[in-house]
């Protein structure tokens, strides 16, 4: 098997410089990659095209990377709980692409799947339509949307195996799997990391061919958005 | 007397039948869970991954990594099921979804909703919505008729950025249930107790269409 592991986020992300693509896995706070964004804010690498569903909060995920104004441009497709990014982006200080979710995971799967575009007919009609090529199949009008091209995807899995094999764990799951397939270098950071042949190949929701570097992160806070819970007598 | 948010929801859940995989969008729509009839099996579909949406966890039993569409901490039940977001909206689009349900901060009189911006003001972005409204074959929307100036949400052209065209075919407000028809017009189904067709009429900038009594909305 060949061997992905790498020592921790700031190996992983060594090569990633100014200016660069880089896609984030999550949702909301649920299963974003935190030691690589912790890396990447320390090594403080600017103008960063973010492909990521959220922009994170204030002071937690991206949040922190729009804090430093790092990010030049997000291409996201809900951004709503993040007071700064919308400072920045209202003010014009930010580049804000947003664009539909279900668009956002399936230009993911296309990078991945090797196919160069998709027809949706999520925006038709509304501004996301806006010099984009419309098909019509079957008396129904699709956007031509392209596959993403993104340097780097940098993704969350709840374990992982020295191979680079990913299986996520519950609503963490979300974006990870499509944007490990989608970037040119993957880095994936896990809760465990297994040997080659601890993980049963019946259960791998990833294969390692998508990912070229793993490994265990470290401190994990999981930080809960919206903690809303049932009475006991509900 | 106009309709609370709560009965808003549960007049919708009466649109709800049995073998429904449903998505409830944010807010109100949201609500709508708590008054499904009883007696009928219907499946909540979240976008970000979740077929078979639990109520919220106990204290204690919250997990970090289960969350719904809304970022709220919730639990699977048994028959759940988790996918990542490509294949979620892949269900959508390919209309695997029998109802969604959602707000709006404007309908027009031809069926075009706009929710996800207000130029200049307020950027959150459209999330799922877009690719629910593009796709859904029966979408109900759950919103407020009038704003607190009193002017009217239900127009006879959206004056927001819009979020689909067309698409949908039913409202419940504070005041009223409508249908958009297909050639065009909110066609006046129901309205809340006590709610004159006057007062209705009053608050709808677009076409209203009445035929005949319109009787009160009932809950159970």
């Amino acid at each position: 098997m060949i061997n992905k592991v790498v020592s921790g986020a700031e190996e992983a992300i060594q090569d990633i410089s100014d200016g660069t693509t880089i896609m984030l896995g999550g949702f909301g706070l649920c299963g974003i990659p935190e030691n690589c964004i912790n890396a990447l804010v320390e090594k403080n690498v600017k103008d960063l095209t973010c492909i990521s569903n959220n922009a994170g909060v204030d002071d937690f995920g991206i949040g922190l990377m729009l804090k430093k104004r790092q990010v030049k441009k997000m291409i996201s497709s809900y951004v709503g709980e993040n007071a700064e990014f919308e400072r920045q982006l209202l003010s014009g200080e930010l580049e804000v692409d947003l664009i539909p979710q279900g668009t956002l995971a399936t230009r993911c799967l296309a990078a991945g799947y090797g196919m160069p575009a998709i027809f949706t007919p999520a925006g038709v009609g509304t501004e996301v339509a806006e010099g984009k090529e419309i098909r019509n199949f079957n008396g129904k009008d699709y956007l031509m949307e392209y596959a993403f091209d993104a340097d780097f995807a940098i993704v969350k899995a709840w374990r992982g195996d020295t191979a680079g094999n990913l299986i996520f764990r519950s609503t963490s799951r979300n974006f990870n799997p499509v944007m490990a397939m989608a970037g040119k270098i993957t880095i994936a950071e896990v809760e465990e990391l297994v040997e080659a042949g601890e993980l049963d190949p019946d259960y791998i929701h990833t294969p390692g061919i998508y990912v070229h570097r793993i490994f265990q992160g470290k401190d994990y806070e999981k930080r809960i958005e919206q903690r809303t819970l049932r009475k006991k007598n509900d | 007397m106009a309709f609370t948010k709560e009965e808003i929801a549960q007049r919708i859940a009466k649109e709800i039948k049995d073998g429904y995989y449903v998505n409830l969008g944010i807010g109100i729509p949201t609500l709508v869970a708590n008054y499904i009839p009883k007696g009928i099996d219907v499946v909540l579909q979240s976008e970000n991954g979740l077929l078979g949406m639990g109520p919220f966890p106990f204290e204690g039993e919250e997990d970090a990594d289960l969350i719904n569409a809304g970022k709220q901490t919730i639990t699977t039940l048994p028959g759940s099921s988790i996918f990542d977001s490509a294949m979620s909206f892949g269900m959508i689009r390919a209309q695997k979804v029998d109802l969604t349900i959602l707000g709006a901060m404007e309908v027009s009189e031809n069926g075009d909703i706009a929710n996800w911006k207000i130029p200049g003001k307020m950027v959150k972005g459209m999330g799922g919505a877009m690719d629910l409204v593009a796709s859904a074959k029966n979408i109900i929307v759950a919103m407020q008729h009038i704003n607190k100036a009193g002017e009217s949400k239900l127009l006879p052209k959206c004056t927001l950025p819009l979020t689909g065209v067309k698409c949908i075919k039913k409202i419940v407000t504070e005041l009223a249930v409508l249908d958009v028809l297909p050639e065009g017009g909110f066609k006046l189904l129901e309205r809340a107790p006590g709610v004159s067709v006057e007062f209705i009429q009053q608050s709808t900038a677009g076409k209203l269409i009445i035929e005949g009594e319109i009787p009160e909305m009932k809950l159970d």
